[in-house]
């Protein structure tokens, strides 16, 4: 029990930063941002690339760099070339499959052997340590090391969306009209707002890919509804209002995604391979939620209305 | 203060549905003028403000605001110098904000002085909270609510304090009380008399209440098919009745204003 509930901390903090990254773009924004699936997977390159390299930590910050030039080029089709959000995100993800073949040295999957990663340079540190208590934490390590990264770039964040800018962004979800009148250039702001949700899309895949020391071209397939899963999960469970919560939410949800997927993993009561379909089936559900119960009321009222007739019409 | 000089626009160009809105117009304001615009629907009135707040850019001709020449400065910039309100009292204020985030926006209109990353200071708090005041509705003591929770009027009456906060050097009034019942309407009305006044803002509306186009302000423009068609100011329409008002728009245009809304007010 507490292994399920080690690994669905470890894997919901590394993921973790993919459904953040979906509040900005899809809630804040308002944009289906398409390009989450490729841009996970350049971050995984990318971190996974420099850790080879021998600069497992200096691959963080460049994975981010890397994501944020992803979200640039799908900000640019949109805003400037006037090509539709979700499409845009779509040929920025179908371009970046090239990309990270080429990050990758032109092969499908790259992985680590013996070089160090902040995972492994964290557990070394507290397992050499003096302190005693940092030497029972070590087998943390990975929860410690990702939790660590995940709150402080939720805090960052929050903080960020308190400041004018990050007001403005905001706005640029809630009524463009409004933005133009107060001289904001929401060209500007949506640019913003994607290149940091697609940096934090980036920085999940380059935690994942140092954590599991691999990276697959066909790794980030799915990640953008798994992650919208989460972020719904979350808010299912703490709520939306005020705004703020959704990042915590975020959080929040996709541990709980871990723990059911590693419940699944381990009791077996459905093969693993499932798990998409029921994802995808969760999401369609909550996305779809409003108007399934628009349908079921407007039907509620007209069988109340024909009873209401007396059954006239019938008889 | 505003000079539209030969502005001409044209809709859909080159297509059955080509539509001209504007041509040639010009039209003169001076700094501190009050000008009250009616008109029959498809008189280009909106399409004057669009064109003044860069919602497009026009075909030909030159825009001068205060000198400046704002032809091809993009909407957003132009947005810092002109305030602009519309009908709808939705379209004014982003909904899932607080009172105190909506006003921190309209704020950034100001422009210098401020770091993209600094946040809503006590001293900001302090600020919003005595000019909401000034509004009598109360919303000093709601500012962290969101404003998709305050009624149209509310609404209205913020977007009105988002428009002049920082003091624009024009300011466009679409038909901003058409959508309110009377009593708030009326409220707003005075607003918006008192803090043009008070600033000393030059001041476009629209409107189709007759009596309100000669009451309030100092001038007031007829406009039919794209052009003003009676100008009048000073003496001349402090004498105006409303019945003058619909013959002198049968002279301008040959045709009796067409819009039941403007003769039932």
């Amino acid at each position: 029990m507490l292994y399920i509930l080690k690994t669905a901390l470890e894997l919901g903090f590394l993921y973790a930063m993919v459904p953040i990254a979906l509040f900005i773009s899809y809630r804040v924004l308002d944009i289906a941002d398409l390009t989450t699936d490729g841009c996970f997977v350049l971050g995984a390159a990318v971190s996974v690339m420099m850790a080879r390299a021998g600069h497992p930590i200096l691959g963080i910050p460049l994975a981010m760099l890397a994501g944020a030039c992803a979200g640039f080029v799908t900000a640019f089709l949109h805003t400037k070339l006037k090509v539709p959000s979700i499409l845009s995100g779509i040929i920025t993800n179908t371009g970046l499959y090239t990309i990270n073949l080429m990050v990758m040295g032109w092969s499908s999957n790259q992985s680590l052997l013996k070089q160090s990663t902040i995972f492994s340079l964290l557990k070394n540190g507290l397992k050499n340590s003096k302190a005693k208590a940092f030497v029972t934490l070590a087998d943390w390590y990975a929860v410690i090391l990702s939790g660590i990264i995940v709150v402080v770039f939720a805090l960052l964040i929050l903080a960020f969306l308190g400041t004018r800018l990050g007001l403005s962004i905001r706005a640029t979800g809630d009524n463009l009209d409004m933005v133009r009148a107060s001289s904001i250039n929401p060209s500007f702001t949506i640019t913003v707002g994607l290149c940091i949700a697609n940096a934090m899309t980036a920085l999940s895949g380059a935690m994942v890919g140092q954590y599991q020391k691999t990276v697959d071209i066909n790794s980030g397939t799915g990640i953008v509804v798994i992650g919208l899963a989460c972020l719904i999960i979350g808010e299912t469970i703490i709520g939306r209002r005020p705004f703020f919560k959704g990042i915590i939410a975020a959080i929040i949800g996709s541990i709980v995604y871990r723990v059911i997927y590693a419940v699944v993993l381990y009791t077996k009561v459905l093969p693993v391979e499932f798990l998409k379909l029921i994802t995808a089936i969760v999401v369609a559900l909550a996305i779809a939620f409003p108007a399934i119960r628009k349908w079921f009321a407007f039907q509620g009222k007209k069988i109340s209305h024909a009873n209401g007739k007396g059954g006239k019409d019938n008889a | 203060m505003l000079d539209l000089i030969n502005v001409s626009m044209t809709f859909n160009p080159g297509t059955p549905n080509a539509k001209t809105a504007l041509s040639n117009f010009s039209v003169h304001l001076n700094d501190g003028d009050f000008v009250t615009i009616i008109g029959s629907n498809g008189a280009g009135k909106s399409t004057m403000f669009n064109a003044i707040a860069g919602t497009f850019f026009v075909d030909s001709g030159t825009i001068k605001l205060g000198g400046q020449d704002i032809t091809y400065l993009p909407e957003h910039k132009r947005s810092r110098i002109i305030g602009r309100m519309f009908q709808d009292p939705l379209k004014g204020t982003a909904p899932s904000m607080s009172i105190e985030e909506n006003l921190a926006l309209a704020y950034l209109r100001s422009g210098e002085g401020f770091s993209p990353f600094s946040h809503i200071t006590n001293r900001d708090k302090q600020e919003f909270r005595e000019k909401l005041s000034l509004l009598g509705m109360g919303l000093e003591d709601r500012m962290k609510q969101p404003v998709g929770l305050l009624s149209g009027g509310q609404r209205q009456a913020l977007t009105l304090l988002m428009a002049t906060m920082v003091t624009p050097k024009l300011l466009l009034l679409d038909e901003h009380t058409a959508a309110l019942d009377p009593g708030t309407a009326d409220k707003v009305i005075q607003l918006t008399k008192e803090i043009v006044e008070k600033n000393h803002i030059t001041c476009m509306m629209i409107t189709h209440n007759m009596k309100q186009a000669l009451e309030i302000g100092n001038r007031t423009f007829l406009m039919s098919n794209g052009k003003v068609v009676y100008d009048v100011n000073g003496e001349e329409r402090s004498k105006l009745t409303i019945n003058d008002l619909l013959d002198k728009f049968k002279a301008g245009t040959g045709q009796a204003l067409d819009n039941d809304r403007m003769l039932l007010s």
